[in-house]
């Protein structure tokens, strides 16, 4: 059942095939196997079978949605009502959200069956899932390299078949990068298309949800049901969610694709550039044309994202103080002593390095030259999406610049770490939808393409994700060790 | 650009963040290093260039002015460490 | 004040905006709820929530900004001060810094019959913070946040004052202001008007400025009053015995009239501003303004004006019917539903009513005497029915009842005498009984005259016409 499509899925239940319950058992079975993975922080078992439960009651009066019976799971990144939100981090290992997420409440409502919540980097800054209070996730595919972050467990999860799909969110990449690394198809949607209210903030002008796939098709479904308009959410975009699934059969014949100059440069693994080269073709195939584009600013997005999402952590940090829920220190002397104490003990050290790096960059004589100057970085970058976006409908590229890496390999060096977000980062400070579909392997390691449309454009995307999946079968490869 | 320890612990309390003294020195270094890296942006000629706060140029939708919140603090005050008659406590206050 | 020293002041107003709901949340603003029953997951600074702007926050500060003549910004901002304070529940505020929503305008003050235009910097919309409570809980500190999220609207002035005098004539202004525009209820007790006042002393003629101190909270006329004059006497002291004034932050202890040194606001001034991520550019069309003009209510300078022409009211009358918009309403309502002339209704709201209750300590929207009740008695003034004296004296009895003018007339038995044959007999009675006196007055001395009205008087209990009373016994007594 685990590789079985949602729309397979979906069509099993209204077949009676198997019930919801019977399904999530088998989801809870392959999670309770599977703990060396450590893809899930909380595994809501009792509450997943109660929905699956009212699911098969709606299934059988014949009131079921596209998505009805379906079990999920979400990033902890997600406030859940009544089940323990954590975020990765050792300050709310004890908070229990009093409220949903919006995107939690839209999926709840589409009746889906919530399996747990999924380990992550703290606050999600990481790109390896190595900053998470709960440890480590490893990669299906190879059990001795990270699965990327931030969402690493949802990567993982998804991968090895721990769920049929999940939630993301992605700041600097953290959807893309670890669906990369997984071998499986991740879509981060324009900025403002999925709302933001109930997921904790990182940094809040570049962070949005989005789904963790096997498939487009299966993001399509999880998209439709996620995104919308949130008057809860002041940056929710106002405009009409198109049906995703509507034009995924459409042909390729005249899509125009850019390849970044900037995308290709020497530091790029061998690896990788020839399965981009060989996905490339498979377009032209499709009838698609290719031609090279330029992003001159691109190199200095990673110092203008590590300026602005560090400003903004910085800030957006500061209400976990110890005083209305999360990790409080031990007989704190002071009202000093309680902040310093409470945030010093329960903050891992790459979240620190953040908040220190944000609180320096943000400070009195230094506001200008960091800052301000990252801000008219983002413009320079966002006009260079748009011009190269003008000539071509989609761009095409790598995610990372290396497959999985070994875990432990570059937490030693964060500088190295952030390098290594290189192609992901700058779409968020731009804003526009980006997704990575598996392409190939290299060191027998999964590599993703990265697609970039514009704004608004995640029909298209899924569209284009789409025709390449019918046309290869890299989606549907299962890790061995993972398949039984 | 080089960060010092003091430096360090100065923004460390602007930020209310305990760091271990015997960890300082690495955290310097750390920062150091990503400060080199946020340091290349100097070499990009921005004059001019209008800053970028948000990805969409949307502005601010209003609300109308209606009471929607009920009192939950009971549920709200579940999750916190400290409260007495309905209020958190935190070390005195002194002004 | 000494007079080589010349004081320079400028104030920061917080005015809580009277909207129902907060400023980023749907929570209440109502103010005395059981603590912590009106803060939401906002307003708590929840992990996850978000903030979404009251409709009716921006338009109050844009009325605010056009009463005042100033620029109304386009664009504004909301950005981050970031600093840790337990009643700070998100560790930073939703404040406005380099765009805010009002721009450059002025008020002009009356003080000493000398007219001064003084300069207002900016407003800007900001949310308010909670409370500490200071009891003991077993020496821990109680957080109420209730109060959090609240809309303020932040008037600061140009330093343009030079005296406590001027201080307290502009706050006034500002105070008077806002409650006609209904943006503010202004109570001071309940901290919806609150003042920070900055202040430093140069030698006069010197165009830079001494070094400013920041007195923080003053919560009444009063105190701002006494604050600033301790504060200026303060600095004068230190300055002439040759010491420096350091520049900070202190809170005025009324109890000991005196200003202190706030040790926990100084320690870190680095507020680390930046646009605020989670709110969008606050746009305010021309269309916005000038709807918002035509539903602008007559300002008091105008209704000034207004009323010393329409009613022919003395300057001094007009500015104290006009000093608030309710007791401005209430005049005219007086007016109409009297039908009396208008001075008459003036003397009687500014002496009598205003008496009352300046010494029953109460505004004018508590008075227990409603307009229609005032305008029953003076109706009965008007038309005879009784005297202007037993007017006061039913006046008391409104106060003190909820018996309407004519009610209490007719219980008392106050219906003036104007029957002439009653009067007469009464002072017939009179002149028969003072032989003595009769024949005083008859031999010219006039003065007499005033002790047969008394005995009058006296006799009919002050209800006899005195008109009628006077020409009686002018006719009866040259007789």
């Amino acid at each position: 059942m685990h590789k079985l499509s949602l729309s397979e899925l979906a069509a099993g239940l209204r077949a009676k095939q198997f019930s919801s319950v019977e399904l999530t058992q088998h989801y809870l079975q392959r999670i309770a196997r599977r703990p060396e993975l450590n893809a899930y922080i909380t595994v809501t078992g009792e509450r997943a079978l109660a929905q699956a439960a009212a699911a098969d009651a709606a299934l059988a009066k014949g009131e079921a949605g596209p998505l009805t019976g379906i079990p999920l799971a979400h990033k902890d990144i997600f406030c859940t009502e009544g089940v323990k939100t954590s975020c990765g981090s050792k300050m709310l290992d004890n908070f229990i959200a009093p409220y949903n997420a919006t995107v939690v409440e839209k999926l709840d409502a589409a009746r889906m069956v919530t399996l747990g919540k999924l380990n992550m980097d703290e606050f999600a800054m990481g790109s390896s899932n190595e900053t998470s209070h709960y440890g480590p996730v490893l990669n299906p595919w190879a059990p001795d390299c990270v699965p990327g972050g931030s969402s690493g467990g949802s990567a993982a999860a998804v991968a090895a078949g721990l769920a049929p799909i999940a939630t993301g969110t992605d700041t600097g990449g953290s959807i893309r990068q670890p669906a990369a690394l997984c071998g499986i198809t991740g879509l981060k949607p324009t900025y403002g298309r999925v709302s933001r209210w109930g997921m904790i903030a990182y940094a809040s002008s570049l962070d949005q949800g989005g789904p963790m796939a096997r498939s487009a098709a299966d993001a399509a479904l999880l998209l439709q049901a996620m995104a919308g308009f949130d008057p809860k959410d002041s940056t929710s975009a106002d405009l009409p969610v198109p049906d995703y699934g509507e034009t995924l059969q459409n042909s390729l014949q005249g899509l125009k694709i850019g390849l970044p100059e900037q995308f290709f440069s020497a530091d790029l693994d061998s690896g990788i550039a020839s399965v981009i080269e060989a996905a490339v073709n498979e377009y032209r195939q499709l009838g698609a044309s290719v031609q090279t584009v330029s992003l001159p600013s691109l190199e200095l997005a990673i110092p203008a994202y590590y300026v602005i999402a560090s400003a903004e952590c910085s800030s957006n940090l500061s209400r976990f103080d110890g005083v209305r829920f999360g990790y409080r220190c031990q007989n704190p002397q002071d009202l000093t002593d309680l902040y310093v104490r409470s945030r010093g003990e329960a903050f891992g050290a790459e979240v620190k390095r953040r908040i220190l790096m944000g609180t320096y960059a943000l400070s009195a004589g230094y506001y200008d030259a960091y800052y301000l100057k990252a801000q008219q970085v983002r413009r320079l970058i966002s006009n260079d999406f748009r011009q190269a976006l003008a000539q071509v409908d989609v761009l095409m590229g790598p995610v990372t610049p290396a497959p999985a890496f070994r875990l432990g390999e570059k937490t030693g060096d964060p500088v190295q770490m952030y390098l290594s977000d290189i192609y992901t980062i700058a779409v968020n400070l731009a804003g526009l939808p980006a997704m990575s579909i598996p392409a190939g392997f290299s060191g027998g390691k999964p590599v993703g393409l990265h697609l970039i449309g514009g704004y608004f454009a995640e029909q298209y995307l899924l569209q284009i994700a789409h025709q390449y999946q019918q046309a290869t079968g890299w989606h549907q490869q299962f890790p061995a060790d993972y398949a039984g | 650009m080089s960060l010092t320890a003091t430096d360090v612990k100065k923004i460390a309390y602007l930020a209310r963040l305990g760091i271990a003294e015997q960890d300082i020195e690495h955290y310097a270094q750390d920062l150091s290093g990503i400060l080199d890296l946020m340091t290349q942006m100097g070499q990009l000629d921005t004059q001019g260039v209008q800053p970028m706060s948000h990805p969409l140029d949307q502005t601010q939708r209003l609300r109308p002015d209606q009471v929607t919140e009920t009192d939950q603090r009971g549920n709200f005050q579940l999750i916190a460490p400290q409260t007495e008659a309905g209020l958190y406590l935190v070390p005195k206050v002194i002004e | 004040m000494h007079t080589q020293w010349e004081a320079v002041i400028g104030l920061e107003i917080h005015t809580q905006l009277a909207t129902q709901s907060k400023i980023f949340s749907g929570a209440a603003t109502a103010y005395g709820a059981e603590p912590n029953t009106q803060a939401c997951a906002v307003d708590l600074g929840l992990p996850g929530v978000l903030p979404v702007l009251n409709q009716e926050a921006v338009r109050m500060a844009v009325t605010f900004g056009l009463a005042i003549d100033a620029e109304i910004a386009p664009q504004s901002v909301f950005a981050r001060k970031n600093y840790f304070y337990p009643d700070l529940p998100k560790g930073y505020q939703i404040s406005q810094y380099e765009l805010p929503i009002v721009g450059k305008g002025h008020l002009d003050i009356e003080v000493d019959g000398q007219s001064k235009r003084i300069g207002v910097t900016r407003a800007h919309l900001e949310e308010d913070a909670g409370k500490s409570l200071h009891e003991d809980f077993h020496g821990l500190s109680g957080i109420d946040l209730n109060r959090a999220g609240t809309p303020l609207l932040e008037i600061v002035s140009d330093p343009d004052l030079r005296s406590a005098k001027e201080a307290v004539a502009y706050m006034r202004k500002l105070h008077e202001l806002v409650r006609y525009l209904e943006i503010c209820d202004g109570n001071m007790q309940e901290g919806s008007f609150r003042c920070d006042a900055n202040v430093s002393v140069r030698p006069k003629g010197q165009a830079e400025y001494g070094t400013r101190v920041e007195i923080k909270n003053i919560n009444s006329f009063k105190f701002v009053e006494k604050a600033i004059n301790h504060e200026i006497e303060r600095h004068i002291d230190v300055l002439e015995s040759g010491g420096k004034i350091v520049q900070e932050t202190r809170l005025y202890d009324a109890n000991k009239d005196e200003t202190r040194s706030m040790r926990s606001k100084e320690e870190a001034n680095d507020y680390r501003y930046f646009p605020d991520p989670d709110l969008l550019p606050v746009v305010v069309t021309e269309e916005l303004k000038q709807q918002i003009l035509a539903t602008l209510p007559e300002l008091p300078e105008a209704k000034k004006q207004r009323f010393a022409a329409q009613y022919g009211l003395d300057a001094e009358t007009a500015a104290t019917l006009t000093s608030s918009r309710e007791l401005a309403d209430y005049y005219e309502n007086l007016v109409k539903l009297s039908g009396c002339e208008a001075k008459l209704c003036g003397n009687w709201v500014c002496g009598d009513l205003l008496g009352a209750l300046n010494k029953a300590g109460l505004e004018i929207s508590q008075c227990p005497v409603q307009s229609e009740r005032l305008a029953g008695l003076l109706k009965r003034i008007a038309d005879n029915t009784i005297s202007g004296k037993i007017g006061k004296q039913v006046f008391d009895k409104l106060w003190n009842s909820t018996l309407s003018a004519d009610e209490i007339i007719e219980q008392e038995g106050l219906v003036q005498i104007t029957d002439t044959a009653a009067i007469e007999a009464i002072i017939d009675a009179i002149i028969a009984a003072n032989p003595g006196q009769v024949e005083q007055y008859r031999a010219g001395k006039d003065k007499v005259f005033g002790f047969f009205v008394g005995q009058a008087m006296k006799q009919t209990q002050g209800k006899a016409n005195p008109d009628e009373v006077n020409k009686i016994l002018r006719a009866k007594l040259s007789n």
